[in-house]
């Protein structure tokens, strides 16, 4: 009994032993590979607080800048509610034929989870630098790219929510005898519809996070102010970007959970 | 519904419900409204005198050249090999980085172990960090450490705080109240309390969640290897297809990602089926 007991505890101290060696190996390995230097990480991290003290925020002449900042977070902002609510027209339907309670057949599963996973692990990076050959420093190429990069975040999500929403209500229609478009378009999309605009809030977010991103890459919306602020030298006007991309999505946020709060 | 994360997970009513008319009301408006303000967007949006249907023909036949024709030319598969692990390398110490930290700000972030004052700092403090875009936290590093890695890995880390914060955080809160309450009945120090009880009875989850962060943090070292110059992929990414304009190669690095970020994918999948076996 008691022999059994220490079984047990030099069984878990082992297993930790070996788990966080493994990790320990790992990182170093990693430090290694990556060239990260450990103490300059440590002492820059320290000058960047120092310096943005001294440096990182706007003086009187950046708000002279605002006008300019805020057209372009308005450009941004509308960049990522409309790529994220086109991309959610081909999800939901790619969601509607691969979910276990609306799908024709299991095939169409297979199929939307494939096209889903393909678009949720391309590179946004990829996306943005093919779509600025052709469409150059367009706010198109910004939309494009977001749109592409939503597409299979969305689908898996809507996927994951009729399957969970679509269940019950299916069940208990198709016992009644309704007929299969029935059942999706008076049921199941209804029922579902309250989640799927939830997640529709989120990818905004998330969208103007990625089209800061983009828009660095591409030279759209207010990621390349930042960047024209920054690589001039001019972090006063830099900072001020911040701040104000900081209100825009925090506003954001509290609106959709507003939003949520009343729809859930 | 729990393969976004804690920043949504809460958020998510399970089951099928009867929203009422106020809820109904509310939805359709939310709709309308985002209709509405896509169509604007659209309607409003500047072409800067691209010629559209040019332009999309020539996307899709350079999306064929790098989807059907990848090809080495400056990059080897072996090198392309060797860049993926530098890039899940900066993705290992932005999660461990992230965790360690998040670990502390996650303790004190709990509200079943701190007071309410300190969680709703740490809150706040998580919030904040959430709000600024990663590519901006990774320059505003780049100005003391350099463009690169360095920079790259202190800027990924931070989103990575924030998230594991949160999870870990809302992890922990999980933990039955009475479970607490009885051992600080016994006399259990605080640190008695988390050693344990609170992170043994949390690891599998802490695990999930460290593991799902991962994935993220592979996907933002892609990004800003292209975008700040860090070491990786990301970086050859960045090269190929916007100083060489060679879109075969292009195709290449692309097939490496997808094919790495897809295997991440599954074997978190596989990791969350066994820890939920357990």
């Amino acid at each position: 009994m008691f022999s059994a007991q220490a079984d047990v505890f030099v069984r878990r101290r082992n297993n930790s032993v070996f788990f966080f060696g493994l990790l320990g190996a790992v990182t170093i390995g990693s430090i290694v590979l990556t060239q990260y230097d450990v103490a300059k990480g440590l002492i820059s991290f320290a000058k960047a607080f120092f310096w943005g003290a001294s440096n990182f925020y706007p003086v009187g002449t950046s708000f002279r800048r605002l006008p300019d900042i805020l057209v372009k977070l308005l450009e941004t902002v509308l960049m990522s509610i409309s790529a994220t609510v086109v991309a959610a027209v081909p999800s939901l339907f790619l969601a509607l034929s691969g979910s276990r309670s609306t799908r024709i057949h299991p095939f169409f599963t297979v199929c939307a989870r494939g096209i889903g996973s393909f678009f949720r692990n391309m590179p946004l990076v990829a996306w943005a630098m093919i779509l600025m050959l052709a469409f150059s420093q367009s706010p198109l190429t910004g939309f494009l790219a977001l749109f592409l990069g939503s597409l299979g975040f969305l689908t898996r999500a809507f996927m994951e929510t009729i399957d969970e929403v679509g269940e019950e209500a299916v069940e208990a229609l198709k016992a009644t005898g309704a007929a299969r478009p029935h059942i999706t378009f008076q049921a199941v999309l209804p029922s579902s519809m309250p989640q799927v605009v939830s997640w529709l809030l989120f990818m905004i977010e998330t969208n103007i996070r990625d089209a800061t991103l983009v828009g660095f890459l591409t030279g759209t919306g207010i990621g390349f102010l930042f960047d024209v602020y920054y690589k001039s030298f001019n972090y006063h006007a830099a900072s001020l970007v911040v701040i104000v991309t900081v209100i825009a999505v925090i506003g954001l946020e509290t609106i959709s959970n507003g939003v949520r709060r009343v729809i859930l | 519904m729990d393969f976004e994360g804690p920043l949504v997970a809460g958020l998510q009513r399970r089951g099928a419900s009867r929203p009422d008319n106020r809820a109904r009301r509310a939805t359709g408006i939310t709709i309308a409204v985002l209709a509405g303000v896509t169509i604007y967007a659209l309607a409003t949006m500047d072409l800067a005198g691209v010629n559209v249907p040019r332009a999309v023909s020539d996307t899709l036949r350079n999306f064929g050249t790098v989807f059907f024709q990848p090809h080495t030319h400056r990059l080897s598969v072996a090198d392309a090999f060797v860049e993926i692990v530098m890039t899940l390398g900066l993705a290992v110490l932005t999660t461990v980085f992230g965790a360690v930290v998040a670990l502390f700000l996650g303790l004190l972030g709990a509200q079943n172990l701190a007071p309410k004052a300190v969680t709703n700092v740490v809150k706040g403090l998580v919030a904040l960090i959430r709000a600024i875009p990663t590519i901006l936290w990774v320059l505003i590093f780049a100005v003391a450490a350099g463009l690169g890695s360095t920079a790259a890995v202190i800027g990924l880390s931070f989103h990575s705080v924030a998230y594991l914060t949160k999870a870990y955080a809302e992890s922990f809160e999980d933990l039955d109240r009475g479970v607490i309450d009885a051992l600080r009945a016994t006399g259990a120090t605080w640190w008695q309390i988390v050693f344990q009880a609170v992170l043994p009875s949390s690891a599998t989850y802490l695990l999930s969640w460290t593991f799902l962060r991962f994935e993220m943090n592979f996907a933002n070292a892609v990004a800003m290897g292209a975008a700040a110059g860090a070491a990786g992929i990301g970086f050859d990414l960045f090269m190929a297809s916007g100083f060489y304009f060679d879109l075969r190669e292009v195709g290449l690095v692309t097939y490496f990602i997808l094919a790495t970020a897809i295997l991440l994918e599954v074997a978190a999948t596989r990791l969350k089926a066994k820890l939920k076996e357990k």
